[in-house]
């Protein structure tokens, strides 16, 4: 059989009463398996058959999802950026022999670092959303019934984020305005990539302002902690993603053009 | 809830690609009819026209890769039998996968619509290269059936990606317990690299076809060159781009996508050989890594599909190189089949004899592929009938042995019944007979030039005449065999018809198969019970009298409870 650094839970755990006398010499062991991170006997979760072992095997899961949609999505700009770079070095001969290349490189409106500037903050609001959701404190409180403070602060992290991130929306608009009134780039493939572009990352965004709302009903709706913190977490691992992501795309039409 | 059980959206994806493979294979049918008739009338219709031809090898083409071989083995099977065989009870997210599930019902109804709009269909194959997928100008089809079917695909691609997240989250933390990575069997290995492969792949399709869309309706020049006549219009588009850009992003999510429809019938094949013969899967841990392997260097041969395109040659010698090695995991493949099976005692039954019939295809297909990886022979060959040949015996018809296989080997443990082994036996005699029949001469009237989506063959005048009259009868011998083989799948179907009419039987594990599905409570929805995996795959005896299942506890490391 072939070595296995972690040994299977299977293999670890013993019936009950099992303790096991593998005397190799440099003294007994211990019988308690301290691999199974104490607490009292049978109130431990990693005792449990996959599955069962409480909330947090259900957020973890999520995550998981949600970094493979992530890494589907970082695919879908990986290609449009290997486009980006092909047309930008792409040139033609013409009919007397001249070689011809069209890009001419977008100066992109200033407005930009103003929204990059948004967008990472409204990064740190959601992050300070999303760690308030697993304050050890509040979500004790939450579960004993007393009050709901844990989605009480979400929630105005989380809307200061909605907004910051309508405004980064808003913010697009007016240099999509301002880069069509200047008829210099028209027609020009660097702008198409300019428009291309920021239209993909907005439309991305735009799904997670769809989950930031989402998450702020069910803050409120929702009745199950556990459903909260994975609503929270999910959305704002997205949001994160796409403010990184548009650093990337920002860095690239500034200074890659 | 119902609808939202991880079998119920299996049996749907099942559903959608029954009626797809009814589909492709009535337009298969009517190309061949066409090819070695053109002046048949088709009842109802009348001649078919050049254009119709062409629209008919890109309906073919896009409904059999897409809604059959990536759909059903990966999503339909994926759904049926994966979450059992990793020992859990649902899918990771049983919503998004009710929703992939109708989004590619949908994306399957929205394409065969493009057969009802104005004009029709598109023509310009599966790949829809530019510049004449990029305007209405190039032909019929090429406007609104254009505009359906690239709204077709992006509806399956999403729903291909979100399948292909939820299959991976399954595979990553759904496991049951002692179920680690190597006991994982090697179909488990072939659905999560098709899946990784989907994940990949597919968003680089949806970008591809964004930008085709900016071409076609904002008069962008992603994917054309500057000034571009077609049908002697100038379009009317900025920017000066080429098409080789599309060619690329296309086979860059193309050939990983031909990957995701092979590799579950690979991992398939190599549990059922095993099964049969009562053997370990010779060099598991290899399987597993030339599984990777395949997928990997899937991602890193797009351009041998571009070789006549207009490739820079030093790349397109790269691109030979890495296709080349593609041999080497293949192989690795190949050798352990043969090894699991040699002088063992195979029981021929009938998903055995698929899974044979699939290395047998696999071997016959793939055997031309270092062939057509050279550029200077594909350069030949490329748009000839040869490359038909090569992708329908490796890609089609091994992907629907693997489908047989499936059906065959898990129809049991499903519906409780089980399908008729005389008639399955009958039902792969008459099919592996149909599909070399039919494919193998396509070889030889490729090499002798013969070109492939060209709607008329003979009875047209000019210099090719004399060259294709020489392939005549081996065309007509095709299209016998095309219908030959299509009637060889109506025993299956009356195999299925009549079994379903059968009383359930209570065998519970009719193969004596090893691996979690078949345990006994696998496939409840809800069981107190944890599934639990206590061993790796494919474990019998030495004279292969008995065997020892994942699911059966260990007799060897109880007994210290005294």
């Amino acid at each position: 059989m072939a070595p296995t650094i972690t040994p299977p839970e299977i293999d670890r755990r013993r019936p009950p009463g099992d303790i096991r006398e593998n005397d190799n010499g440099s003294g007994r062991r211990p019988p308690t398996d301290k691999r199974t991170g104490g607490n009292g006997e049978g109130d431990n979760w990693n005792d449990r058959p996959q599955g069962r072992r409480g909330p947090r095997e259900r957020l973890s899961q999520v995550r998981v999802g949600v970094f493979f949609g992530l890494f589907a999505v970082l695919m879908f700009f990986i290609a449009i950026v290997s486009a980006f770079f092909v047309t930008k070095s792409n040139g033609h001969f013409d009919a007397y022999s001249r070689y011809i290349n069209d890009w001419l490189p977008t100066a992109i409106p200033s407005i930009l670092w103003l929204n990059t500037a948004v967008l990472i903050v409204s990064s740190a609001s959601a992050e300070l959303a999303r760690r308030s959701m697993f304050q050890e404190q509040d979500v004790m409180d939450e579960w004993l019934g007393l009050g709901r403070p844990t989605s009480r602060r979400a929630t105005l992290w989380l809307s200061i984020t909605l907004a910051l991130g309508i405004v980064f929306l808003s913010g697009q608009v007016v240099a999509w305005k301002q880069l069509a009134a200047q008829q210099r780039y028209r027609g020009n493939p660097s702008s198409h990539f300019f428009y291309l572009i920021t239209y993909a990352h907005a439309a991305h965004l735009l799904i997670g302002v769809g989950a930031l709302v989402a998450a702020l009903v069910g803050l409120h709706r929702s009745r199950r902690m556990l459903t909260r913190q994975i609503l929270v977490d999910a959305t704002v691992w997205y949001w994160h993603a796409m403010g990184v992501l548009w650093l990337l795309l920002f860095a690239l039409l500034e200074f890659g053009q | 809830m119902r609808v939202m059980h991880h079998r119920a959206v299996g049996l749907g994806y099942i559903a959608i690609s029954v009626v797809a493979v009814l589909l492709g294979t009535v337009l298969s049918l009517l190309m061949r009819l066409h090819l070695s008739w053109p002046a048949w009338k088709l009842p109802l219709h009348g001649l078919i026209l050049p254009e119709e031809y062409l629209a008919l090898v890109t309906m073919h083409g896009t409904i059999m890769l897409f809604f059959v071989l990536t759909v059903a083995p990966q999503s339909g099977f994926g759904n049926l039998i994966l979450p059992a065989q990793i020992g859990s009870r649902k899918m990771a997210f049983p919503r998004l996968n009710a929703a992939s599930m109708y989004l590619t019902a949908v994306a399957l109804a929205v394409l065969v619509a493009a057969f009802f709009v104005p004009q029709g269909a598109p023509i310009s194959g599966w790949t829809a290269y530019p510049p004449l997928s990029a305007s209405p100008l190039a032909g019929p089809g090429q406007g609104d059936g254009m505009d359906v079917w690239l709204a077709a695909i992006v509806m399956f691609a999403v729903a291909s990606t979100a399948s292909g997240i939820n299959t991976l989250t399954t595979i990553v933390k759904l496991r049951a317990e002692g179920m680690t990575w190597e006991r994982l069997p090697l179909t488990v290995w072939g659905w999560f690299t098709a899946a990784l492969l989907s994940v990949l792949a597919f968003s680089v399709l949806m970008a591809a076809i964004v930008m085709l869309l900016c071409d076609r309706h904002l008069h962008t020049g992603f994917f054309l060159p500057a000034q571009d006549l077609i049908n002697g219009v100038m379009l009317g588009h900025t920017g000066d781009s080429s098409p080789l850009l599309w060619l690329h992003l296309f086979w860059f999510f193309g050939h990983p996508e031909v990957y995701i429809a092979i590799l579950p019938g690979m991992g398939l094949t190599s549990m059922v050989l095993a099964n049969f013969a009562r053997r370990k899967v010779f060099a598991y841990r290899l399987m597993i890594a030339t599984t990777l392997l395949i997928g990997f260097l899937g991602i890193l041969v797009w351009g041998h599909h571009m070789f006549v395109a207009g490739l820079n040659p030093f790349a397109g010698s790269a691109f030979a190189i890495s296709t080349m090695a593609i041999a080497l995991p293949a192989s690795a493949k190949v050798l352990s089949w043969l090894a699991t099976v040699w002088r063992s005692r195979p029981q021929l039954t009938t998903p055995m004899l698929f899974a044979l019939g699939f290395v047998s295809l696999f071997v016959a297909g793939g055997l031309t592929g270092p062939i057509l990886a050279q550029p200077i022979l594909d350069e030949y060959l490329h748009n000839t009938f040869f490359v038909v040949a090569h992708f329908h015996l490796i890609m089609a018809m091994a992907g629907i042995f693997g489908l047989c296989c499936a059906t065959y080997y898990w129809f049991p443990l499903i519906f409780r019944r089980q399908l008729s082994e005389p008639l399955g036996k009958v039902h792969f005699g008459l099919t592996i007979f149909g599909a070399y029949s039919t494919f193998l001469p396509m070889h030889l009237t490729g090499l002798a030039g013969e070109p492939r989506q060209y709607a008329q063959l003979n009875g047209i005048a000019g210099p090719g005449t004399a060259l294709l009259q020489t392939t005549t009868p081996l065309q007509l011998h095709i299209t016998f065999s095309a219908l030959f083989l299509a009637c060889a799948q109506l025993p299956f179907l009356y195999n299925v018809l009549r079994t379903a009419l059968l009383p359930p039987t209570a065998v519970e594990n009719p193969w004596n198969a090893t691996t979690m599905e078949w345990a006994p409570n696998a496939l409840e929805e809800t069981s107190p019970e944890p599934l639990m995996a206590y061993r790796g795959p494919c474990q019998y005896s030495d004279d292969a009298a008995t065997f020892i299942a994942q699911w059966q506890p260990d007799e060897a490391s109880t007994p210290h409870l005294e």
